[in-house]
């Protein structure tokens, strides 16, 4: 019978001790003998999150599908966990072999987010495995990030080992093969850093020395070691009918907050909204082939038992195939009683009718994100949605039967005026009065519009990361003039507005756009108590500016500065694909409030044609 | 057709709450491809329902639940095809047939569950084994149950029906079910407290069986909730 690293007493004391026993229905049991790496696979967050993730899924399945390695998952304990393991010393273990992490040969954290960058402070230090790179021996795994935080690593370099910078399926094969061949030769540590070095994609940051000018700025970035590269090229998954797709997900025991069989339809984006890393990061868009999917989709559904499938890309309307695929989708699944749910898909005639077949309409509302509020500040950032497109959607929708509506927007736009956030009321006002245009006795009553919007937070790789943020009250005046433009609007009481706290966007944003400097910073907060950031019941954002005071720094330099164009940004030694001069570019026709075309529509020469695949080549093959 | 399927609860997976247990069966039935009825609307669910649900902590012999299914299905395929899907620590037991009416509706006609309880941490002193038959003997057994709202004192002699030593553990036959339900700790923790040894020891609780009870008023007669049902061929 399994042996768990956890006594009976510890397990029946804490909240849901489902979290830590593994055991979960495909979850992969190895002989440890057998086997050259063991891999502990981690997303720092709580069990609930991070089985939620399709990524960690990929990367299981692909890494155990070879003989020689055991990947392993690992989670961030919960509070009341974390206490126990500190009170009774108790390493941090993996769920399947129940073993301690700090015995296996690598441990790969995945960087979904800004605000889970504490809690990889705690697994490294419930794990008790040095904090520092520097500090570790032979006797330690080899600390390995990924993920789209990759995208700029800095505020974590001190913390890991090396990165990895791009699509998981492509160079861990290369990567582990050099490790393999290391682990034979008894070198020291540094020369397997050396070797995995030269693996196109790999970012080890102890290779590269920063020097800062006067104002706190770049001056440069520079190898120190002859088998690091100049750049570190993004890793591309050029054909993803040729990458592995778990056919054989981890079903939970307990309810995750994706609990259902995920397919992943395609992966980048073709439109160029200027705010988004992910649209930039993962160019070009990739759809995946309509058979694979099919089939892809019976698996999954008869080795898990899941009731329910979803469909997982950006831009799910822009797969040219969505048509097909969610139409077998029902046809296929509906009499097994399989659930179907859509991504947020463009509203329109078919998406409207395959949502009628699939929810019930007076249940369900409709998805909008305009981003912005009026069309100005939607060219801005790109957004090629149009108030009559909405409008006419929404009507299409009202008409169909649908009566609520959710609308998403962002505040703290560059260039934003207060006509841009009064907008956002006014046009959902607008949406509110195509509803009250149809005749009473064939509407259902009042609809509900509720619009939330988010604070927006510069990302690197985007054209926006020259953007300068908010001070926090600027953030608060601007979601109360939101607030207040409601209460003026005609339809008021059918309009509802939320907006998410500006503590956080302020921490994002230094995080997001971070340096080197700012592992010491994480360093103090984590000491001074943050964990679970993310968490509205755990931040402490009083422990933050306390850690900016203790060390004398301050957000401001990261937040509030103006970036001029001949920057070195601390992520620039990545390439990603997408050129400086393409980005810059559209920052500049952004600031002249000029929109560029989809990639369908027109090339825009933003330099991921370079990886050979996806929208770039479609129809030339 | 109504099914009633029989399992098995251990290792770590005591540590699976009802509700869970109910979410894994759902998914398990899946990819057994078991002919299950489904209810209408919009969110088709599973026609299920569960005897007497175990607590988070608790290993079983002897746990049910009932299902409905729209095609029948030979017991011997069922239990094979779902224990293929099984994980360590469940293990299906059987599958019958039960009769389709009002009085076996929703598990209302548990009454009745037998238990191990094994001492898990410390020993239980020398002589034990006499002291319980002292402790079943007396006419009260009087406990204080602590709910949301108050503290009352409760007679549970009459609610346990069999109480012995077995090696070095007791075991004990107790009331179960909506009218009247008695948890094991409950008889353990008065036991330890009538031998004035409740801080040193603690149990692991084990349930064996759930019964029915198809004697007659007065005069009871347990049996397990399978045995109200048939294989199917």
């Amino acid at each position: 019978m399994r042996k768990l690293a956890l006594s009976d007493e510890i397990l029946l004391k804490i909240e849901k001790p489902a979290r830590y026993i593994g055991n979960e229905v495909n979850s992969v049991i190895k002989d440890p003998k057998k086997v050259d790496i063991r891999f502990a696979f981690c997303f720092p967050e709580v069990y609930e999150i991070g089985m939620s993730h399709l990524g960690m899924q990929i990367l299981y399945d692909m890494f155990n599908r070879k003989d020689d390695i055991w990947c392993e998952r690992v989670f961030s304990p919960w509070v009341d966990l974390d206490k126990e393991m500190r009170k009774n010393q108790i390493p941090l273990f993996a769920l399947e072999s129940q073993e301690p992490v700090k015995n296996f040969d690598f441990f790969g954290v995945t960087l979904q987010f800004e605000m889970c960058y504490t809690n990889i402070l705690q697994v490294l230090d419930l794990a008790q495995i040095p904090l520092h790179a520097a500090d570790r021996t032979l006797e330690h795994p080899f600390v390995i990030g990924g993920g789209p935080c990759a995208y700029n690593p800095e505020p974590l370099a001190e913390f890991f080992d090396l990165f990895y910078i791009g699509d998981g399926e492509t160079v861990y094969d290369e990567l582990f093969d050099a490790y393999k061949k290391w682990k034979a030769s008894g070198q020291e540590r540094k020369r397997f850093l050396e070797m995995a070095s030269e693996v196109e994609g790999i970012y080890v940051p102890a290779f590269y020395d920063v020097t800062y000018k006067e104002d706190g700025t770049i001056a440069s970035f520079l190898p120190n070691n002859p088998h690091a590269p100049q750049k570190v090229r993004r890793q591309v998954a050029s054909d993803l009918s040729k990458t592995t797709y778990p056919l054989k997900p981890i079903v939970p025991f307990i309810k995750v907050t994706q609990d259902r069989a995920v397919l992943e339809i395609q992966r980048g984006c073709i439109r160029g909204c200027r705010f988004c890393q992910a649209g930039m990061v993962y160019r070009p868009a990739r759809p995946r082939d309509i058979n694979m999917l099919k089939e892809t989709a019976r698996a999954m559904l008869k080795n898990t038992g899941h009731e329910e499938i979803t469909l997982s890309s950006l831009s799910s309307s822009d797969y040219n195939e969505l048509n097909e695929i969610v139409t077998f989708l029902i046809e296929e699944f509906k009499d097994q009683a399989v659930n179907i749910s859509l991504p947020s898909l463009r509203i329109d005639a078919f998406s409207l009718d395959v949502m009628s077949k699939v929810q019930d309409i007076r249940k369900s509302s409709l998805t909008f994100a305009p981003e912005a509020g009026t069309q100005r500040m939607r060219n801005v950032i790109n957004k090629g949605l149009t108030e009559e497109e909405i409008l006419s959607g929404a009507g299409q929708a009202f008409e169909g039967g649908w009566s609520k509506v959710k609308l998403y927007f962002m505040l703290g736009l560059p260039t934003e005026t207060e006509e841009d956030m009064r907008g956002i009321a006014v046009l959902a006002d607008k949406i509110a009065r195509r509803y009250y245009e149809i005749p009473k006795e064939q509407r259902h009553g009042k609809c509900q519009i509720t619009a939330s919007s988010s604070f927006f937070v510069p990302k690197p790789f985007s054209p926006l990361q020259w953007a300068t943020m908010c001070p926090f009250e600027e953030y608060v005046r601007r979601a109360q003039i939101v607030q207040e433009a409601m209460r003026d609007q005609l339809n008021r009481k059918s309009l509802k507005y939320n907006w998410h706290t500006a503590e956080l966007t302020v921490l994002e944003g230094v995080f997001a756009r971070g340096d080197r400097k700012m592992g010491k910073i994480l360093e103090e907060a984590y000491r001074l108590g943050c964990l679970y950031d993310s968490w509205d019941e755990h931040f402490r954002y009083d422990l933050w500016v306390q850690a900016f005071e203790n060390l004398n720094m301050n957000m401001d330099f990261y937040n509030l500065r103006v970036r001029e164009a001949d920057e070195i940004f601390p992520w620039d030694f990545i390439d990603c694909g997408v050129t400086k001069q393409f980005l810059r570019r559209e920052w500049e026709k952004a600031m002249a409030a000029e929109v560029t075309p989809n990639c369908r529509e027109k090339c825009s020469g933003c330099g991921s044609a370079g990886y050979k695949g996806g929208v770039c080549f479609e129809g030339t093959r | 057709m109504k099914v009633r399927v029989k399992f098995r609860k251990y290792g770590v997976m005591k540590f699976i709450g009802h509700l869970d247990v109910m979410r894994y069966f759902q998914k398990a039935i899946r990819r057994a491809e078991i002919p299950i009825a489904f209810s209408g609307g919009y969110s088709p669910h599973m026609i299920m329902s569960f005897a007497n649900p175990l607590g988070v902590g608790l290993t079983s012999d002897g746990e049910y639940f009932d299902i409905e299914l729209k095609e029948p299905i030979a017991s011997s395929e069922a239990v094979a095809r779902l224990n293929a899907q099984m994980v360590e620590g469940m293990e299906i037991l059987s599958f019958v047939e039960i009769p389709d009416d009002k009085k076996n509706k929703g598990m209302s006609i548990v009454a009745g569950a037998s238990y191990l309880s094994i001492p898990r941490k410390g020993t239980l002193p020398a002589g034990w084994e006499e002291k319980l038959k002292e402790f079943y003997r007396r006419d009260t057994i009087t406990v204080v149950k602590t709910t949301k709202k108050s503290e009352k004192e409760v007679n549970i002699r009459p609610m346990i029906y069999e109480l012995e030593a077995r090696s070095q553990a007791i075991y004990m036959k107790v009331a179960a079910g909506s009218t009247q339900n008695l948890k094991p700790e409950l008889v353990t923790e008065a036991f330890l407290q009538y031998i004035g040894c409740s801080e040193e020891v603690s149990f692991a609780q084990h349930r064996l069986e759930n019964y029915a009870d198809t004697g007659t008023e007065g005069a009871p007669h347990f049996v397990p909730l399978d045995a109200l049902g048939w294989e199917i061929a």
